[in-house]
């Protein structure tokens, strides 16, 4: 049951990999993998049980996974001593940007769509009171 | 003597250093559920810090702990392509809101892109610490892959995506107060586009929509900037 969802999985990885190699295509593997998954499932209108199962398991220890990677920081000594303090305002000033550009064109979007609802609301009402 | 031997052979067996690895994450985990789930505590910074100074206080090279624990590694491939069951079922919820959706992730996804490569610039950071700046605000498995392929430094990413998403748990409530946005879904765009899978789990604190949205928003941006950032690079100065 568990070996099942494991193995769509990994073929959905060969297969992103061997598009991306064969294609020469900038997308890392597992990327376009998942994408051929998501698109997988619109098409089936739904994710095998099994699949969605394994999936949940795995994504709950996603975290454990970047472990290992993200030890080999120890090996950019030079660089952190380098340009590790001007890495920080990089990072924060980045993420206020992205936060508030997010968040404000959301809002933007929104309101503008509500406007047009209410525009539509009352030139419907209008259409009633004239036909009255 | 006889012990030295032992541990001199032990510390070339890969399973120690998986063992380790696996200890460290639960051990590190176990202390995040103490500390009440305190954002600076996150266990894989906590992990990786743990492993650093065993590492260093045994004096064992990172490709010797490497090739233990890459069993874990190997994982991650499967693991970002399990990150299509989330989008999908997620994709399921937001039809209506399609065209405000798309144009704030555009905005969004772009601007997290290029606000890192010209700060980087700006702050005399070397090509591939900006290019594995460039991928910070998706979630980890897409951002290290992305480095990777795109000639930054995984490791470094990886210890970004994290710091980034942290930050962005904690900033999200007082940057939306300042900027006066109390829409449940734009807070949720926002931490979702900005701070990933860190930035959702904040969202979900803050109720149930904010966190659907980011997670949501977070899928949509791992996407979108696995598409853009190749295309961006291509035509990026350096």
């Amino acid at each position: 049951m568990m070996l099942y969802g494991f193995c769509v999985l990994v073929l959905f990885q060969l297969i992103g990999e061997a598009a991306s190699t064969l294609l020469h295509l900038p997308l890392p593997g597992p990327v376009l993998g998942m994408l051929l998954l998501a698109v997988w499932s619109v098409w089936h209108r739904g994710v095998d049980p099994r699949l969605a199962q394994v999936a949940q398991g795995m994504l709950g220890y996603l975290g454990l996974l970047f472990v290992p990677a993200g030890v080999g920081l120890m090996t950019l000594g030079p660089v952190l001593r380098d340009q590790g303090l001007a890495m920080l305002p990089v990072l924060v000033l980045s993420l206020v940007i992205t936060m508030a550009a997010t968040a404000l064109t959301m809002r933007a979007m929104l309101n503008r769509r509500r406007r047009k609802l209410r525009a539509k609301v009352m030139s419907r009402r209008e259409g009633k009171s004239d036909a009255v | 003597m006889q012990f030295d031997a032992a541990f001199a052979s032990l510390k070339t067996a890969p399973l120690l250093w998986l063992l380790v690895t696996g200890l460290a994450y639960l051990l590190a985990e176990k202390l995040y559920r103490r500390s009440g789930h305190q954002p600076l505590l996150h266990p894989v910074l906590v992990a990786i810090a743990l492993i650093i100074v065993v590492l260093l206080a045994a004096r064992i090279p990172y490709p010797d702990y490497f090739s233990g624990a890459r069993f874990f590694h190997l994982l991650l491939g499967p693991a970002t392509v399990a990150l299509a069951v989330p989008l999908y079922d997620n994709l399921q919820r937001v039809r209506s809101l399609l065209v405000p959706l798309a144009v704030s992730l555009l905005v969004g996804g772009v601007t997290g892109i290029v606000s890192a490569l010209l700060l980087g610039r700006l702050f005399g950071l070397s090509w591939p610490v900006q290019v594995s700046f460039a991928p910070k605000s998706v979630t980890t498995p897409i951002a290290m892959a992305l480095a990777d392929k795109l000639g930054g430094l995984a490791p470094l990413t990886a210890n970004l995506v994290i710091i980034t998403g942290i930050l962005g748990a904690i900033i999200v409530v007082p940057l939306m107060r300042w900027l006066k946005v109390t829409g449940e879904i734009e807070q949720g765009l926002a931490l979702g586009v900005a701070a990933h899978g860190v930035g959702t789990a904040r969202g979900f604190q803050l109720s149930t929509t904010t966190g659907a949205f980011s997670g949501l928003a977070m899928g949509l941006n791992g996407v979108l900037t696995s598409i853009v950032l190749p295309i961006i690079l291509a035509f990026w100065p350096h």
